[in-house]
This record gives C-alpha cells, sequence and structure tokens, in this order.
C-alpha cells in the first residue's frame, strides 16, 4: 500500500502537478478531440456500475430505513428521506468513490503504461506536448463527466428505492415521486451535484499524477493504478467535508 | 567551444548522472550531416542515454549539445519543439501509442505539426507506410503486429515527418537475421534517397558494419573510441576492438 513518507513533498507536488493542468487549460492547442474522447471513455466505463451501485444503495437503503421510519408513524416520509439522502450527500459520494475506483486506477494504469513502453517520450519526441494531450483531458473528462454520473446514481437509487417500497407497501409511483421531490430546494440538489466537479478534479490530477510521473517501469503500473484509488478516495471524503461546510455557508438554509 | 557550422551533431563534453550513478562523462564527439553514426557498448553504458540526449527527453548535467547550428541544452519548449522537428525517434520498442491504429499513429504527427490537408496526410502516411512494406496493415491495431513489423511501423512514423536526423534505438534487437537486415536496408534507403543523418544504438555489430560510416563505443560512460570501422579497430581500448571485431 501506499506509504507517504515525504507527505509535505507529496502534497506540494500533486499541487503544482493540479497547478500545471489549471494552467495548461488555457493555453493552445485546446485538445478538444481528446476530450471528447476521455469524456466517452470515463462515461462507458463507469455508467453500468454507477447505475447499478445506485439502484442498489437506494433498494437497500430504502429497506433499511422503512422499520425506523415506520415505528415512528413516518413512512409516508421515506421517499423524502430517500431522495434528500441521495441527492444532498450520498449521490455525490458514492458517484465519486465509484468513478475513483474505476476510472482512477484505468488514468493511473494506462499513463504509467504509458511511460513504462515509452509511449509518454513518443509523444514528447513528436513535438506535441505529452501533459495536454495526456492529462488535462483525462482532468477535464473527470470534472465534466462526475456531475452527470452523480445524477445517475440519484435517480437510479430513487428507481431502487422505488422498487423496494412498491414490492413492501405497492407504494404508486406518482406518488412515490411526488413525496420524493416534495422537500427537495435547488440548494439541496445544485450544489452538491456541482460540487462533485471537484471530486472530478481530484480523481483526474492524483490519478494522473500516479500514472504520469511513475518510473518504475512495469511495476510501477499496479502500483499507480493502487495509489491513485487509495489517495484519491481518501482526498474525496476529506474535500468532502470541506465543500458540505463551505455550502452550509452560501446555502445557510441547506443546513437546518 | 565553437561548434562546427558543417556538423549535423556536436558533443561538447556533455556528462549525465542519475542519482549516484554517472553514465555519462565529458563525452565529446562530431558528425557530420548525411553520415551514419553506429554507437556500440556493453549493457548500461549510456547508449539509450545519448539519444535521449540528442533528442532532449534528458537534459545533460554538464555539457553542450547542438543539432546544426542549435544548442539545445538550454532550450525553452517552444525551441525545443522546432529542434526536435527535424528529429525522428524510432525506440526500442517501437513506442506506439496503443490506442490508436497504424495509421492514426503516423497521422498524428502530421496532423498536429504540419498544415498538410487530409488529402495530403493521408498520401504521406499511405506512402510511408508503402515504403517499410505496411499498407495492407494500416488499420490494425499495435497489439496485433508482430515484433518485426512493430519495428517497421516505429520506423513510419519516425519518418513520416521527413526528419533530417533519424535516431534508432536498437532497431535490430529481438528480431531475427533477415527482419533485422530488412530494417537495416531501410535505414540505407534513407540514407541514400535522402541524406538523413542517421544515429544508430545497436548491439548487432554485423547490421552496424552494413549501416554506419561512423562508429562511438562507450565502455563505463566513456567513449572509449570513435571513428571509421578501421579506425576503432585500431583504437587502443580493447573493449571497443573486441566489440567492432565481434561475430
Amino acid at each position: 500500500m501506499f506509504k507517504v513518507k515525504k507527505p509535505f513533498e507529496f502534497v506540494g507536488n500533486v499541487s503544482l502537478f493540479g497547478f500545471r493542468v489549471v494552467t495548461g487549460l488555457f493555453r493552445s492547442p485546446f485538445e478538444g478531440e481528446q476530450i471528447v474522447r476521455q469524456i466517452a471513455e470515463v462515461g462507458s466505463r463507469s455508467l453500468p456500475l454507477v447505475i447499478a451501485s445506485g439502484f442498489a444503495v437506494g433498494a437497500v437503503m430504502t429497506l433499511h430505513t422503512r422499520s425506523t421510519l415506520v415505528m415512528l408513524g413516518a413512512a409516508a416520509m421515506i421517499p423524502t428521506v430517500q431522495s434528500l439522502a441521495f441527492f444532498v450527500e450520498i449521490g455525490p459520494l458514492v458517484a465519486g468513490l465509484l468513478v475513483a475506483g474505476r476510472v482512477g486506477s484505468g488514468i493511473g494504469a494506462v499513463l504509467a503504461n504509458m511511460r513504462a513502453t515509452e509511449q509518454i517520450d513518443g509523444i514528447e519526441s513528436l513535438s506535441v506536448d505529452s501533459f495536454k494531450f495526456l492529462v488535462i483531458p483525462r482532468v477535464v473528462a473527470c470534472v465534466l463527466a462526475l456531475p452527470i454520473l452523480t445524477l445517475f446514481v440519484d435517480f437510479s437509487a430513487l428507481l431502487g428505492g422505488f422498487l423496494s417500497e412498491y414490492l413492501t407497501s405497492r407504494a404508486s409511483f406518482h406518488l412515490y415521486i411526488i413525496r420524493a421531490f416534495s422537500h427537495l430546494d435547488w440548494s439541496n440538489f445544485v450544489a452538491p451535484t456541482f460540487k462533485t466537479t471537484v471530486f472530478g478534479f481530484i480523481i483526474g490530477t492524483v490519478s494522473s499524477y500516479f500514472g504520469y510521473t511513475t518510473n518504475e517501469g512495469a511495476q510501477g503500473v499496479g502500483r499507480a493504478a493502487t495509489n491513485s484509488v487509495v489517495v484519491s478516495s481518501l482526498l474525496i471524503i476529506l474535500a468532502d467535508v470541506i465543500l458540505i461546510k463551505c455550502i452550509f455557508f452560501i446555502f445557510p438554509e441547506s443546513a437546518l | 567551444m565553437t561548434p562546427n557550422v558543417n556538423a549535423a551533431l556536436v558533443f561538447d563534453r556533455v556528462s549525465k548522472s542519475f542519482g549516484t550513478k554517472q553514465v555519462l562523462r565529458d563525452v565529446s564527439f562530431e558528425l557530420p550531416p548525411g553520415q551514419a553514426l553506429c554507437i556500440l557498448g556493453r549493457s548500461g553504458t549510456g547508449k539509450s542515454v545519448t539519444l535521449k540526449l540528442i533528442i532532449s527527453l534528458l537534459k545533460p548535467d554538464t555539457g553542450k549539445i547542438w543539432i546544426e547550428q542549435d544548442e539545445i541544452t538550454g532550450m525553452q519548449p517552444n525551441e525545443l519543439s522546432r529542434v526536435r522537428r527535424k528529429m525522428g525517434f524510432l525506440f526500442q520498442d517501437a513506442a506506439l501509442f496503443d490506442s490508436l491504429t497504424l495509421y492514426e499513429n503516423l497521422a498524428l504527427p502530421l496532423h498536429r505539426l504540419t498544415s498538410k490537408s487530409p488529402q495530403e496526410i493521408d498520401s504521406a502516411v499511405n506512402t510511408v507506410l508503402l515504403q517499410v512494406g505496411l499498407a495492407a496493415d494500416k488499420t490494425k491495431m499495435p497489439s496485433e503486429l508482430s515484433g518485426g513489423m512493430r519495428k517497421r511501423a516505429g520506423l513510419a512514423r519516425a519518418l513520416v515527418l521527413e526528419p533530417k536526423l533519424l535516431l534508432a534505438d536498437e532497431p535490430s534487437s529481438g528480431l531475427d537475421r533477415i527482419t533485422a537486415s530488412e530494417i537495416d536496408d531501410l535505414l540505407l534507403q534513407q540514407k541514400a534517397e535522402r541524406q538523413t543523418t542517421i544515429i544508430v544504438v545497436t548491439h548487432d555489430v554485423h547490421g552496424a558494419r552494413r549501416v554506419g560510416d561512423r562508429f562511438a563505443v562507450f565502455d563505463k560512460g566513456n567513449l572509449v573510441a570513435y571513428g571509421t570501422a578501421a579506425e576503432v579497430e585500431r583504437s587502443e581500448s580493447e573493449v571497443a576492438r573486441k566489440l567492432i571485431a565481434e561475430q
């Protein structure tokens, strides 16, 4: 497992790497073709997993919360609790962690393999900026794809929750949806969904950092993949705490 | 040192270390344009590092390198990009982009670095593929190519920008004698038809003697012999005499 021997050096290097991504975004060439290709790659890799996981977690969560809410005489609140929980917190976090596992490991492994097989040197030898060509499109793809994938988690979780509720109490779909959205404000929905752009930036940057900067040949491929997942997941959870505080500051009503 | 304005490549007291290990020590030589230089030496003596210094994938710790009249060691990325366009690099394992087809691998540098139209790019790619005998394989992915085909594909990518300076890192490694000979023929053809300056790192002395006009022999990071085959055979270095006389 990843051991941070020099944590400050590591944080500094990843921060500089991220800064290079941000500054590189505004320099031509803009790599539109690569960005579209990477968005398709991130989406196609993650979508089935994200939908299946959202559906399963939604169904399981309904099963767990039902008994408590029925005991409190609040069975009618099940769809509301479900939607608030997913749109505000579980959806973004689950999407972030799933993409970190699925896409982050892939980015780390692919770039490390390209480094080991001299493909990155090959790109440089052709006077092509390998950082702009390989890293920036991957980071941008993660940033743009994550909010969309989060919505898929949210809605598939609602569907999973409804199915679970329907099998238990024969609830109507129409009523379930009305109750699910009855207490949901834009502030509950927009800010948490868009905070996943930060998760996307973390996944893209950290994974690319481990893959792009590895210098360990074939051995480095597995290590880069593992480190990408572990460090991205950890940083997503830490960033989530900070972002929630920011959201509460900007939208105080959502903290009530 | 003032560079020889007629030289295609000048190394002036170049040294390079990785950590505590010094891989090149005060290496100096000049190569006239249109000639082929074969770099020989045992494994780990700094041969591939020399190629990577020439194309500036690595920077020397001390010393200077001139490509024609351009001193590249202190260059900014934009200037470096201009100089790199004069060069083609055949990597040891070809280093083809495994997510692109053979055709796309060759079209990529033309698409990005030239103002050629799609038709001109198509024509240039097909011409080079025909030259290396891979015209029928252009839709294949690199993983579908054999070792010899990958080497030829890597050579095609190195040639597609019509470089003045062609660098080849062990072009015959892992290949049978006939395929290795075909690669050597392609290098010779390039030298004869386009007067390309060629630098080849190799362990294949038979091929080196066919292709090379000059030979550089490295031992433990030092350039122990440099010159024509006859000059290296008369070298004071026993390693150089053994390497050039092998086979």
